[in-house]
C-alpha cells in the first residue's frame, strides 16, 4: 500500500482530521519549494499537494493562476516538479506527496514515462483536474503498475450515482470540491457544505477531504466537523504573492496559518 | 417546412460515439463540476433536435432573422484571375451580423431558453462570435457576458463597441497570452461558478462533448444549402470544398454534408502566420501535436513540456492553438486535407476579392480564398471549387488601414 493510503487510513483509525495543503511547485521560484515543504510538515501538515504549473489552468481562480504564472516564469516544468519531490525525499520519506495539475504536460511526457519517473521520485498520487474517471483508464493502468494512486474529485453538482462510481475508483481519499466555482472563490457557506458532505458520506466509503474556500482555523473546523479532512490552497498561495521577495516572512506567515488550522482541527477531536 | 435543419442526417457516420469521441479525439476533459452540466446539455439537445417546435423556431429564425439561405455566388472574375477551376463563394458574409457564427448562436440561444437559463456567456477572438452571441441574447431576452483577450480587444475595437451597443458586458481577459485561448479559460471559469443560471455558447466545434457535435450540427446548414444550390445551378457535386480553420466551425459546417461524397475534396486552411518554419503561426493540424486542451483531445500547439504555445495570425479569429476534434479525426483518416496559408498570402487574397468582385472578405475567410485560388490554378476549367466565405471584413478595415499606413481615425 502506498504512503498516501496508509497515511489516510492511519489518520482515520486514530480519529484525526487530515490537513492537506496545496502550493504550486516553483512558486515564486524553485529554491523556495522544498524548504517550504519541510516547514509545512513540521507545522502539522499530513499530505502535501504540489501544483504542477500549466499555461492554461482553467479551474483556478486569480490567486492560483498568478502562482502558475510565477512558477512558469521561473521555468518550472513537470520534470522539474518531479525532481523537487525527489529532493524533498532526501529528508522526508514519510509524508505523502500528491501532484495536482492538468493532463497535457503528462500526455506530452507520455503516460508510461510519467508513471515510471514519478514513482522513482517518490510521488504518491495524482489529482488531475481535467481528467474525470471516464477518460482515465489508460493513465491509471500505468499509475497502478507503479503504485501511484489516483485521487478523484466530487463536486456539488455530482449526482449520487456518479459519486458512487467516482469514489470506487479513487484511492487514498476523495476530494470534495466545496463550491461551484474556481479555487479561491468567495466565501463558503459552511452549513450548506456540511449538509452536502453528510449526504456524500453516505455514498463515499473512503476518507472524504473538503477543499476550496477554506481560509483559516474557523472555516477549517466548520468543514471538518463532517469531513475527514480539509485541503487548504489559495489562503497559503496568497502569501506567496504577498511575500514574493521575502522568503523568511513568507515561511513565517505560512507556518502561522498552518499551525492555526492544525490546532483548530485537533481541537475538534480532542 | 424547409429542410434546413432536419436534425438527424442518417447518411452520416455516427460520430461522435456516446462519450463524445471521434476516434481517439474529443471526449470530456473537464473538472467534475462541469460534468453534470454537460450531461444536461447533451440530454436536452438530443431531445430537442428531433422536436418539431424547436426545429420550426430554428428554421424560421434562420430564414427571417439571419437571412438564409445565403447565396452561392459564381466568382467569374476571381476565377479568371486564378486561371483554372471555377470558384464559387458560399456567402456567409451576408448573414445577419456578418459571419457564420450566428447559425450556431441562434441554435444555442433557443437551447438556453428551453433549458431555462436566463444568462449566456461566450468567448471571442475576432469579436464575430461575441457579436453573434450578444445579438441572439438581445433577440431572445437573455443577459450576455462576453470574454475577450485584452490583446484582441485592441485589435477588434469596432466589434467590442458593437457588443456593448447590443447590451452585452465585455470582460477583458489579461491572463496568459491575452487572446482567444485565455478568453475560453475565463469563460469556463465563469461557467463553473454560475452553472445554475448560465449557458455557455462555445463559438466553435471545440470544447468538451457535446459542444463539437452541437456546433457542427447547427453549422451544417451551410453545407446542406451549398450542396443543393450547386446541384441546381451547375448539376452534380463540386470537385473541392475549401474553408478556413480556426477552431473549425465554418469548415465543419460546410464539410459535414459532403463527408460521404468521397469524390469531393475537403480542404481546411489554417493560419500560417509568418510561415510554418518561423514557428509564428496558428496551424495545429499542419504543424502541431496531439494533446488535451479546453475539454477535448485534439491536435494543438505546445512546447516540449506540454505547455500551450502562443500562436500568431494576422486574423484574430484564427489565432487559436487548438482545433475541433472532428477535424483531427478527418485528418487522420485522410478524409480531409489541411494546409496553411501565410498572413501575406491572405492579405493578397483579401485585396484581390475587393478589386475583382467588389466583396470585402474577413481576414479569416481570406485564408480560404488564398488557397482556393492556388488550387484553382492547378485544376482544369471544367472543375468547381466552393469556398466558404465565412465572414465579411468590415471589422478588419482598421487593421488593413494600419498596414497601409493610413489613419482613418
Ligand atoms: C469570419 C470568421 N471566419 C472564421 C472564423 C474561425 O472560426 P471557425 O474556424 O470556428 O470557423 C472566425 C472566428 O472568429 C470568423 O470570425
Amino acid at each position: 500500500m502506498s504512503r498516501l493510503s496508509s497515511k489516510a487510513g492511519l489518520l482515520r483509525d486514530l480519529g484525526k482530521k487530515a490537513l492537506v495543503t496545496y502550493i504550486v511547485a516553483g512558486d515564486p521560484d524553485q529554491s523556495v519549494t522544498v524548504p517550504l515543504m519541510h516547514k509545512l510538515v513540521a507545522a502539522g501538515v499530513d499530505v502535501i499537494e504540489l501544483g504542477v504549473p500549466f499555461s492554461d489552468p482553467e479551474a483556478e481562480g486569480p490567486v492560483i493562476q498568478r502562482a502558475h504564472e510565477r512558477a512558469l516564469r521561473a521555468g518550472t516544468s513537470l520534470l522539474d516538479v518531479m525532481q523537487l519531490v525527489a529532493e524533498f525525499r532526501n529528508l522526508d520519506q514519510a509524508t505523502p506527496v500528491v501532484l495536482m495539475g492538468y493532463l497535457n504536460p503528462i500526455e506530452k511526457m507520455g503516460y508510461e514515462n510519467f508513471a515510471q519517473q514519478a514513482s522513482k521520485c517518490g510521488i504518491d498520487g495524482t489529482i488531475i483536474v481535467n481528467l474525470p474517471p471516464e477518460e482515465a483508464a489508460d493513465l491509471s493502468c500505468y499509475l497502478e503498475q507503479h503504485d501511484i494512486e489516483s485521487v478523484y474529485l466530487l463536486a456539488p453538482t455530482t449526482t449520487p450515482e456518479r459519486a458512487a462510481g467516482i469514489s470506487s475508483r479513487s484511492r487514498g481519499f476523495v476530494y470534495y470540491v466545496s463550491l461551484k466555482g474556481t479555487t479561491g472563490a468567495g466565501s463558503l457557506n459552511t452549513a450548506e457544505v456540511s449538509g452536502k458532505v453528510r449526504a456524500m458520506k453516505k455514498i463515499v466509503k473512503m476518507p472524504l477531504y473538503v477543499g476550496f474556500g477554506i481560509k483559516n482555523g474557523v472555516t477549517a473546523a466548520a468543514v471538518a466537523h463532517e469531513s475527514d479532512g480539509v485541503v487548504v490552497g489559495s489562503a497559503i498561495v496568497d502569501y506567496m504573492a504577498f511575500h514574493e521577495n521575502n522568503i523568511g516572512e513568507l515561511e513565517t506567515s505560512v507556518v502561522t496559518l498552518v499551525q492555526e488550522i492544525r490546532s483548530a482541527l485537533d481541537a475538534l477531536v480532542a | 417546412m424547409s429542410d434546413r435543419y432536419s436534425g438527424v442526417n442518417e447518411k452520416q457516420p455516427l460520430l461522435p460515439d456516446e462519450r463524445g469521441h471521434f476516434g481517439i479525439y474529443g471526449g470530456k476533459f473537464v473538472s467534475e463540476t462541469l460534468m453534470a452540466a454537460l450531461d444536461d446539455l447533451e440530454n436536452e439537445y438530443s431531445r430537442l433536435k428531433v422536436d418539431e417546435n424547436f426545429l420550426a423556431t430554428l428554421n424560421s429564425d434562420l430564414e427571417h432573422y439571419v437571412g438564409r439561405a445565403s447565396p452561392l455566388y459564381h466568382a467569374q472574375r476571381l476565377t479568371e484571375a486564378a486561371g483554372g477551376a471555377q470558384i464559387w463563394l458560399k456567402r456567409e458574409d451576408l448573414n445577419h451580423t456578418g459571419a457564420h457564427k450566428i447559425n450556431n448562436c441562434i441554435g444555442q440561444a433557443i437551447l438556453a431558453k428551453h433549458m431555462g437559463k436566463p444568462r449566456i456567456i461566450a468567448e471571442t477572438g475576432a469579436g464575430q462570435h461575441g457579436v453573434a452571441a450578444a445579438t441572439v441574447a438581445a433577440r431572445f431576452g437573455l443577459s450576455c457576458c462576453v470574454y475577450m483577450g485584452s490583446e484582441d480587444i485592441e485589435r477588434q475595437s469596432h466589434n467590442v463597441y458593437r457588443m456593448k451597443l447590443l447590451g452585452a458586458e465585455v470582460v477583458p481577459v489579461t491572463s496568459g497570452s491575452k487572446t482567444l485561448k485565455d478568453a475560453l479559460n475565463e469563460a469556463m471559469r465563469d461557467w463553473v461558478t454560475n452553472i445554475d443560471d448560465t449557458h455557455y455558447i462555445i463559438g466553435t466545434v471545440a470544447g468538451p462533448h457535446p459542444y463539437p457535435m452541437i456546433v457542427r450540427d447547427f453549422q451544417a446548414v451551410i453545407g446542406r444549402e451549398a450542396k443543393q444550390q450547386f446541384a441546381s445551378r451547375q448539376g452534380g457535386l463540386p470537385d473541392a470544398v475549401v474553408a478556413c480553420v480556426g477552431g473549425g466551425s465554418n469548415a465543419m459546417g460546410i464539410f459535414y454534408p459532403f463527408l460521404d461524397d468521397q469524390d469531393v475534396r475537403l480542404v481546411g486552411v489554417e493560419a500560417g502566420g509568418s510561415g510554418i518554419a518561423s514557428g509564428q503561426h496558428a496551424a495545429p493540424l499542419t504543424a502541431g501535436e496531439v494533446g488535451v486542451l479546453h475539454g477535448n483531445r485534439t491536435y494543438l500547439m505546445q512546447d516540449k513540456n506540454g505547455l500551450i504555445a502562443e500562436t500568431h495570425s494576422i486574423s484574430a479569429g484564427l489565432d487559436y492553438p487548438g482545433v475541433g476534434p472532428e477535424h483531427a479525426w478527418l485528418k487522420d483518416i485522410k478524409r480531409a486535407e489541411y494546409v496553411a496559408v501565410t498572413d501575406q498570402e491572405a492579405l493578397a487574397a483579401f485585396r484581390q476579392l475587393n478589386l475583382l468582385e467588389g466583396i470585402l472578405p474577413a481576414l479569416e475567410s481570406s485564408h480560404a480564398l488564398a488557397y482556393a485560388m492556388q488550387l484553382a490554378a492547378s485544376l482544369p476549367v471544367e472543375q468547381h471549387i466552393i469556398v466558404n466565405l465565412s465572414g465579411r471584413g468590415d471589422k478588419d478595415v482598421p487593421t488593413m488601414a494600419k498596414i497601409d499606413g493610413i489613419s482613418i481615425g
